[in-house]
C-alpha cells in the first residue's frame, strides 16, 4: 500500500516540476511542444529567412542599379531571383503567419494548446532543414537553380543538382505546411472554449481556418508538380516534354493550380491580423463581421478557378481566356467587400495611430493599390502587354510586401506586449513604419512605369531608357533593407528592456488574450477553459 | 470582323487621348504602332479612370475618418457594426461595374485571338538565345534566317560606351510590309521563350514541341523593338526582337534581295558592316560554295567570329566552359581534340536535355570554321575540319 502511495507522490512531483516550465537551454527549443515556444521559433525562423531573402533582393537591385553587367553574371542573377522568391514565399511569409497562428489561435479561442502538440514540434523542425537545403543549393556544382520561383519546365531539366535540392526543399516545406494545417483545423474545430461558437471567433481565427483548408488542398498539387519535374530530370519520364508526349504547359497549369490559392494562403492570415488591429485602434467593433467571413470563404473558393490568368500568353483558346478573365474579375467583389468593411470600421470610430495601426493603414492603402493593378492585369489584352514585365513585379510586391509583410509587422507590434510582457519603443516603431513605407514605394511604385514601358522581368541587364527608374528602385531597396535592421533592434530592445506592458495595452482590443490573460501570457494558459458569453 | 472595326474606332480615340510627346521619358506604353496596341492603350486608360474614381472614393472616406474621427479630437466611437443595405450595395455595384468593363474587353479578346486570313505567315522559333524566322506563306515565302543580338560584348561588360539601341539591336531584323496582317506562329527548340513587340501589343509564348500563334498589323513604317519575355536561362536578357516594317514596294525589293542572296548568305542585305557573321539557315539547300576546301587560317579566323556569336555565352571566350550551364570546357576536351566525326555530330545534333542545342542552322562553312577554331585554340592541337566533311555528316 505504501508503495502505491509513494508512486503517486513521485508522479505528482514529476508532474509538478513539469508545470514550472520548460527544459533549460537549447533542448527547450528542440523538444518543445508548447504552442508559444513553437510560435516563437516560427517567428524567428521567418525573420532569418526574411534577412537572407532580403540580402538577395539587395544583390538583385545592385546589379540593376546601372545597365550593363557589374556584379553578377547572368546565371547567378537568375539564381538570386529564383531563390529570393522561393525563400521569401516559403521561408519568410508563410512561416511568419504560422507563427502568429501558433501563438494566437489557442489564446484567442480559449484552448490550452494546439491539438497535436508533438506534431506541432515536427511541423516546425522540418523547416530549418528545408531552408538549409534551399541555401545549400548555391554551393552545389552549377549553383542554385536559375529558373524563377515558378520553376517552369523544361528549363528545370537543364539545371544542376541545386534544382534537386530545391525540389526536396519544396517537398519538406509542403509537408510542414500540411501538418501544420491539419493541426490548426483540428484545434479550431475541436478545442474552442464553451460558448465560443464559430461565428463568435475572432476574424484572425476564421481566416486561418480557411487558409489551412487552402493549404491542405493546394500543397499536394505543388508536390506533384515538382515530383514530375524530378522524374523528368532523372528517371526518363516526359510529363513536360513534347518529344515524349508531354506538355510544358501542363506544368504551368499544375503549378498555378497551387500558385493562385497560394496567393491567398499568404494574404488571408494578413487580412485576419488587420481585422483584429483596425477595430482595436478604432475602438469600435469590426463592421460586417459575417460578411467578412463569407467574403474570406468566397475568395478562397474563387482562388481555385482563376489559375490560368497567370498564363494568358501561353496561347489558350479564346473561351479559356474569357472564362479565366471573368472569374478573375470576380475576385474583386469579395476583396472589395473586405476593404469597404475595414474603412467602415474606422468610420465614426475613435482613432489613434500607434505603430500597429499605422502598419494596418499602410496595408489597407497599398494592398488595395495592388488589388487595383490586379484588376488591370485580369483584363486579357492588357495582361498580354504587361505579362512578365516589371508591372507584374510591382503588382505582386504590393500584394506580398505591402499586403502580407505590412500585416505581419502590424501583428508583431500589436501582440509583442502580450508575448514579451514589455512595450516596444513607440517612436522607433513609427520611424520603422515611415521608413519602410517610403522606401517600399520608392522600390516598387516606379516599377509600374518600367513594366508599362516594356522592361521584362528576370533580366540582369536592360536597355538604356529604363535606367532612371531602376536607379530610384535600387536606392529604395537599399533603404528598405536598412530599415529592417531598425526593426530587429526594436524587437530586441523590447525583449531586453522594454517598459512593462499592462494586461490590455490597446484600449479597443477585446479578444480573449487581452481580456482573460495576464501580460506576458504565462507559459501555459487556459488549462481551465473560459466560458464565452 | 467587328473586333477590328472596334479596334480602329478605339484607335482614333486613343490617339487623341495620348499626347505624342508623352513618351520622351519611358514611363508609359511605347507609342502604339498597331490597332491592337492602340486598343490596349485605350482599355488601360478607361480602367485606370474607373480605378481612380473608386480609389478616391474609398480612400476619401478613410482619410476623412483618419482626420475627423480621432480620439485626440475627442471623437467618441459609434458602436454600429452592420448595415445590410449598405453591404448589399457595395457587393452589387462593383459586380455591375465589372460587367460593364467585361463587355468591350470581350470583343477585344476575340479580335486578338483571330489569326485567320493573314497576308503573311511567319514561323518564329525561340532558341537559347536567338530567334529563327521562317517565312511560311505569302510574299517572301521560303526566306529563312536567324536573328541574334548584335550589341558587342564590350558594351555589356562596360568596356565600351553603350549605343542608343543597347540590347535592342540584332544582326538580322524581321522585315514585314506595312498595313498587312502578319500571322506569327511560335515554337521553340529548347525551352519556353516569348516573342514580344510592345508597339504592336503582340506577345506570344514560344513553346518547344507546340505551335501557337498571334498576329499584328503594323500601321506605320519604322523599326520596332522588343525582348524575350519568358525566362529562358542564362542569356534571357540578350535575345531581343527587332521588326522593321517597310512600305509594300520596299518589302518586295527586300524579298528580291533575299532570294538573290539566299544561296550564299541570305540575310546579307540586313547586315550591318560591323556586326557578327551572318548565320544563314542554309541546311535546307546547302550551297555549292559551302563544300569548297578552305585554308586553315581562314577557317580559324572565321571560326572565332562564329564562336563569339554562338558559343561564347556558355563555353566562354577562353574555352573554360561554365559549370552553371553544364557547359564543359572545350580547352583540353576529349571530344574537341578527338575524332572529327564525333564533334561534328555534337554540333549538328546537340546534346539532348542540355543547353547544347543543334546548330544545323549554321552553314557547313561556319560549322567547319568553328570546329576548326575550337580544335586549334586554348592549347588544343588537332586536325582541321573542312566544309565537305560537315556536309557529309548532315544527313
Amino acid at each position: 500500500m505504501s508503495a502505491v502511495v509513494h508512486d503517486h507522490d513521485h508522479d505528482h512531483a514529476h508532474a509538478h516540476d513539469h508545470h514550472h516550465g520548460p527544459y533549460k537551454g537549447l533542448m527547450r527549443w528542440v523538444t518543445t511542444t508548447n504552442h508559444k515556444d513553437i510560435g516563437t521559433l516560427y517567428l524567428w525562423f521567418s525573420f532569418v529567412m526574411f534577412a537572407i531573402g532580403g540580402l538577395m533582393a539587395v544583390g538583385i537591385r545592385m546589379e540593376l542599379f546601372s545597365p550593363g553587367l557589374q556584379f553578377t553574371d547572368p546565371d547567378f542573377f537568375n539564381q538570386l531571383t529564383t531563390m529570393h522568391g522561393l525563400i521569401m514565399v516559403f521561408g519568410a511569409i508563410m512561416p511568419v503567419f504560422v507563427g502568429f497562428a501558433n501563438w494566437q489561435i489557442p489564446m484567442m479561442i480559449g484552448a490550452p494548446d494546439m491539438a497535436f502538440a508533438r506534431l506541432n514540434n515536427w511541423s516546425f523542425w522540418l523547416l530549418p532543414f528545408a531552408g538549409t537545403l534551399l541555401v545549400l543549393s548555391f554551393f552545389m556544382p552549377g549553383g542554385a537553380p536559375g529558373v524563377g520561383w515558378t520553376m517552369y519546365a523544361p528549363l528545370t531539366v537543364q539545371m544542376g543538382i541545386g534544382m534537386d535540392l530545391t525540389i526536396f526543399a519544396v517537398h519538406i516545406l509542403g509537408m510542414s505546411s500540411i501538418l501544420g494545417s491539419i493541426n490548426i483545423i483540428t484545434t479550431i474545430l475541436n478545442m474552442r472554449a464553451p460558448g465560443m461558437t464559430l461565428m463568435k471567433m475572432p476574424l484572425f481565427v476564421w481566416t486561418w481556418l480557411i487558409t489551412a483548408y487552402l493549404l491542405v488542398a493546394a500543397m499536394p498539387v505543388l508536390a506533384g508538380a515538382v515530383t514530375m519535374t524530378l522524374t523528368d530530370r532523372h528517371f526518363g519520364t516526359t510529363f513536360f516534354n513534347a518529344a515524349g508526349g508531354g506538355d510544358p504547359v501542363l506544368y504551368q497549369h499544375i503549378f498555378w493550380f497551387f500558385g493562385h490559392p497560394e496567393v491567398y494562403i499568404i494574404a488571408l492570415p494578413g487580412f485576419g491580423v488587420i481585422s483584429q488591429v483596425i477595430p482595436a485602434f478604432a475602438r469600435k467593433p469590426l463592421f460586417g463581421y459575417a460578411s467578412m467571413v463569407y467574403a474570406t470563404a468566397a475568395i478562397a473558393i474563387i482562388s481555385f478557378i482563376v489559375w490560368a490568368h497567370h498564363m494568358y500568353t501561353v496561347g489558350m483558346p479564346v473561351t479559356g481566356q474569357l472564362f479565366f478573365m471573368y472569374a478573375t474579375m470576380l475576385v474583386a467583389v469579395p476583396t472589395g467587400v473586405k476593404v469597404f468593411n475595414w474603412v467602415a470600421t474606422m468610420w465614426k470610430g475613435s482613432l489613434t495611430f500607434e505603430t500597429p495601426m499605422l502598419f494596418a493603414l499602410g496595408f489597407l492603402f497599398m494592398f488595395t493599390l495592388g488589388g487595383f493593378t490586379g484588376l488591370v492585369l485580369s483584363i486579357v489584352p492588357i495582361d498580354i502587354q504587361m505579362h512578365d514585365t516589371y508591372y507584374v513585379v510591382a503588382h505582386f510586391h504590393y500584394v506580398m510586401v505591402a499586403g502580407a509583410l505590412f500585416a505581419a509587422f502590424a501583428g508583431v507590434y500589436f501582440w509583442l506586449p502580450k508575448w514579451t510582457g514589455r512595450m516596444y519603443n513607440e517612436t522607433l516603431g513609427k520611424w520603422h513604419f515611415w521608413l519602410t513605407l517610403i522606401f517600399f514605394n520608392m522600390i516598387f511604385f516606379v516599377q509600374h512605369f518600367l513594366g508599362m514601358a516594356g522592361m521584362p522581368r528576370r533580366i540582369p541587364d536592360y536597355p538604356l531608357m529604363f535606367e532612371t527608374w531602376n536607379k530610384i528602385s535600387s536606392i529604395g531597396a537599399f533603404g528598405m533593407g536598412l530599415a529592417q535592421i531598425l526593426f530587429l533592434y526594436i524587437v530586441i530592445q523590447t525583449i531586453r528592456s522594454g517598459a512593462p506592458a499592462p494586461q490590455r495595452p490597446w484600449e479597443g482590443a477585446d479578444s480573449l488574450e487581452w481580456t482573460h490573460l495576464p501580460t506576458p501570457a504565462p507559459y501555459h494558459t487556459f488549462e481551465t477553459q473560459p466560458v464565452v458569453k | 470582323m467587328t473586333g477590328s472595326k472596334l479596334a480602329s474606332l478605339l484607335a482614333g480615340l486613343a490617339a487623341t487621348a495620348v499626347s505624342g510627346g508623352a513618351h520622351a521619358v519611358a514611363w508609359y506604353f511605347q507609342s502604339p504602332a498597331s490597332g491592337m496596341a492602340q486598343t490596349i492603350d485605350w482599355l488601360h486608360q478607361v480602367i485606370m479612370w474607373i480605378i481612380l474614381v473608386i480609389f478616391v472614393g474609398v480612400f476619401g472616406f478613410m482619410f476623412y475618418a483618419c482626420f475627423a474621427h480621432r480620439k485626440s479630437l475627442g471623437h467618441k466611437a459609434a458602436q454600429f457594426h452592420e448595415n445590410t443595405t449598405v453591404e448589399i450595395l457595395w457587393t452589387v455595384i462593383p459586380a455591375l461595374i465589372l460587367v460593364i468593363i467585361a463587355w468591350p474587353v470581350t470583343k477585344v479578346v476575340i479580335a486578338q485571338k483571330d489569326t485567320s486570313a493573314p497576308d503573311l505567315t511567319i514561323k518564329v522559333t525561340g532558341y537559347q538565345w536567338k530567334w529563327g524566322y521562317d517565312y511560311l506563306r505569302g510574299e517572301g515565302e521560303g526566306i529563312s534566317f536567324v536573328s541574334t543580338l548584335s550589341t558587342p560584348r564590350e558594351q555589356i561588360e562596360g568596356n565600351a560606351p553603350k549605343g542608343e539601341n543597347y540590347l535592342l539591336e540584332v544582326d538580322n531584323e524581321l522585315v514585314v510590309p506595312v498595313g498587312k496582317k502578319i500571322r506569327i506562329i511560335t515554337t521553340a527548340a529548347d525551352v519556353i521563350h516569348a516573342w514580344w513587340i510592345p508597339a504592336f501589343g503582340a506577345k506570344q509564348d514560344a513553346i518547344p514541341g507546340f505551335l501557337r500563334d498571334t498576329w499584328f498589323r503594323a500601321e506605320q513604317a519604322g523599326t520596332f523593338r522588343g525582348q524575350c519575355t519568358e525566362l529562358c536561362g542564362k542569356e534571357h536578357a540578350f535575345m531581343p526582337i527587332v521588326v522593321r516594317a517597310v512600305p509594300a514596294e520596299e518589302y518586295t525589293k527586300w524579298v528580291g534581295q533575299q532570294k538573290a542572296a539566299a544561296p550564299k548568305t541570305p540575310a546579307a542585305a540586313a547586315q550591318p558592316a560591323a556586326a557578327a557573321q551572318p548565320v544563314a539557315a542554309a541546311d535546307a539547300k546547302p550551297a555549292a560554295q559551302d563544300s569548297k576546301p578552305l585554308p586553315r587560317e581562314e577557317l580559324v579566323k572565321r571560326g572565332e567570329q562564329v564562336y563569339s556569336a554562338n558559343c561564347v555565352a556558355c563555353h566562354q571566350a577562353n574555352g573554360s566552359g561554365l559549370a552553371a550551364m553544364k557547359a564543359p570546357a572545350l580547352a583540353g576536351s576529349k571530344v574537341v581534340t578527338g575524332a572529327e566525326a564525333e564533334q561534328i555530330d555534337v554540333l549538328l545534333n546537340g546534346r539532348p536535355n542540355t543547353a547544347m542545342q543543334p546548330f544545323r542552322q549554321l552553314s557547313d562553312v561556319e560549322l567547319a570554321a568553328v570546329i576548326t577554331y575550337t580544335r586549334n585554340s586554348w592549347g588544343n592541337k588537332a586536325s582541321e575540319v573542312q566544309p565537305a566533311e560537315v556536309k557529309a555528316r548532315r544527313k
